[in-house]
């Protein structure tokens, strides 16, 4: 097995078992305890627990010191970083900087715009875009290079992903969009949460077809829903996604007491319906504020408890 | 051309605060178009003004002119001799010509009657969009005529995000827009399958050198063989 960070994520995929990852936001202050909180329920889940960057460009404490509290605690961090909010400047310091800290896997987003957040009002940089990252991280380890030709002191060695999103548009584009990101360095993908079936078994279909699954890793993303209210929200609000009706009619169908179950009970059913699809090769669980389920989602998915490699 | 728009009329009249001799200069070109700086909203604010002051019960002289270009000095010698009679300018140009007429009048203030936005184009009747943002390094010949750095929410070489649905930005669950703002990337693709040219987005567009455009510090033209 030649491995690139040598992260526990990187060597689970690398050994042909099915990967979970789980997703933590930090808070939107400075409370290090209740993240611990939420991330303490993860421990022994996840292969690695992706820490969100200022995710909906709403103002969080920074990824690289959650990851830093997440390894503390003995969990494998997996560090998000969005181009909206540095330049290339700033952001190549951050890879280095994670690296030289022990951080071992990174996931190289856009991000949302500036507008869905808190500080509308800031000034987005949007000085690199997310396949520019990848490709950037990847020249840094691989080749030792900044973006400037500067050699680097110490390559960071990193297990470098990037997001697909199989539900926005054109769709014809989005497998397209996949293999370019895998092009300039993406050895994982953890997709935009998943709810319409047909459509994400079509484009792993499409991505078969086309060899990217012998190239890259790619990771089903899984949101459950809580409440009727979130499945709708997300329906309308959230960029990129598609919430067939079906669920929405499901959700409503059984007592305000058990909706959250029934959001478990899809959840569940998606994953495996996930994991029977060819060249998926792990699940990336986004339980948003409701970490403490995420254990129980991931056992009756039949994927606890988590491999030792 | 340059579009900008009026700044409210109380926040005119705060800036206008102690000068009793005014003269307003329109410019006739760009603002024009955009029904913002032209001759015919020099008279419409000259009028609001007027009745404003009136019912503030302060009596002010309003004068007004109007030039072709507000932002090429040649044009400018009839507003200056006009402006030396006034206590203060109220120039209905976008930030350019307001500059260019202060570095003529050393001795009087002159203030901004619009907020100059962006380099666009006249869309419909009423409807004037954002199209190039002067980065200095146009890459319109590999996008099939659509800029992605100016009509992509977020600048991306290598779009479209995530974000898109139904044909628009994602930038319109956010906030309410009408009419909608369509995604660039779609219609950058849509432009190049019609061309036959989609290849061109196999490609990574490596990082821009942004340093042609507003990041590398003020910019200017020289032209040696422009220079007298």
């Amino acid at each position: 097995m030649t491995l690139t960070a040598g992260s526990n994520l990187e060597k689970i995929l690398k050994s042909g078992q099915k990967a979970v990852t789980c997703e933590c936001g930090p808070p939107r202050g400075a409370d290090a305890e209740h993240f611990r909180h939420k991330a303490a329920f993860l421990k022994d889940c996840a292969d690695a627990v992706n820490v969100t960057d200022n995710q909906t460009a709403v103002v969080r404490f920074c990824s690289l010191a959650a990851c830093t509290i997440l390894m503390d605690m003995g969990i494998e961090p997996l560090m998000q970083m969005v181009t909206r909010d540095m330049n290339r400047i700033a952001l190549q310091s951050n890879v280095l900087g994670a690296a030289a800290v022990g951080i071992k896997n990174l996931l190289c987003l856009t991000g949302d715009h500036n507008s869905f957040g808190d500080h509308p009002q800031s000034k987005n940089v949007h000085d690199l875009d997310s396949v520019q990252l990848l490709d950037c991280v990847r020249r840094m380890r691989d080749e030792g290079k900044m973006i400037s030709g500067t050699e680097v002191d110490g390559r960071p060695a990193m297990f470098i992903g990037a997001a697909a999103n199989p539900f926005a548009d054109p769709f014809e584009f989005r497998v397209v969009r996949m293999a370019k990101k895998i092009q300039a360095g993406a050895q994982f993908i953890q997709t935009q949460c998943i709810y319409d079936m047909d459509r994400f078994s079509k484009f792993m279909e499409m991505a078969n077809d086309m060899g990217l699954t012998e190239k890259c890793f790619i990771m089903a993303g899984i949101t459950p829903f809580k409440s009727v209210g979130m499945a709708n929200y997300m329906k309308k609000f959230v960029p990129g996604i598609i919430v067939p009706d079906e669920y929405i009619t499901r959700l409503k169908g059984v007592p305000k007491d058990k909706v959250a179950e029934e959001g478990i009970k899809i959840a569940v059913e998606q994953i495996q319906q996930c994991l029977e699809m060819k060249g998926v090769a792990g699940i990336h669980l986004m339980a948003i504020e409701w970490e403490e389920r995420a254990p129980e989602i991931l056992k009756a998915a039949g994927l606890l408890p988590r491999p030792k490699v | 051309m340059i579009v900008g728009t009026r700044k409210p009329l109380a926040e005119i009249q705060d800036m206008l605060k102690g000068f009793d001799r005014i003269l307003l200069s329109g410019c006739d070109t760009c603002v024009a178009e955009c029904v913002a700086g032209g001759r015919k909203e020099v008279a419409e604010l000259a009028a609001a003004l007027r009745m404003a002051f009136q019912m503030a019960g302060r009596e002010v002289d309003i004068r007004e002119n109007s030039v072709d270009r507000q932002c090429i000095h040649e044009f400018l010698l009839d507003v200056v001799e006009q402006a030396e009679s006034a206590q203060a300018v109220l120039s209905l140009a976008c930030g350019a010509g307001v500059q260019a007429l202060a570095a003529h009048l050393p001795e009087i203030p002159v203030f901004p009657a619009l907020n100059t936005l962006f380099i666009g184009e006249t869309a419909e009747r009423g409807l004037w969009l954002e199209n190039c943002r002067g980065c200095g390094d146009c890459l319109l010949g590999l996008t099939g005529g659509i800029c992605p750095v100016t009509r992509c929410a977020k600048s991306l070489l290598n779009g479209p995000c995530g974000g898109p649905k139904n044909g628009l930005c994602e930038i319109n669950l956010a906030r309410e827009f009408n009419p909608e703002v369509p995604c660039a990337w779609l219609q950058i693709y849509e432009r190049l399958m019609a061309l036959g040219q989609l290849d061109r987005l196999m490609q990574v567009a490596r990082p821009k050198d942004w340093s042609q455009g507003d990041a590398g510090g003020p910019r200017r033209v020289l032209r040696p063989d422009q220079r007298p």
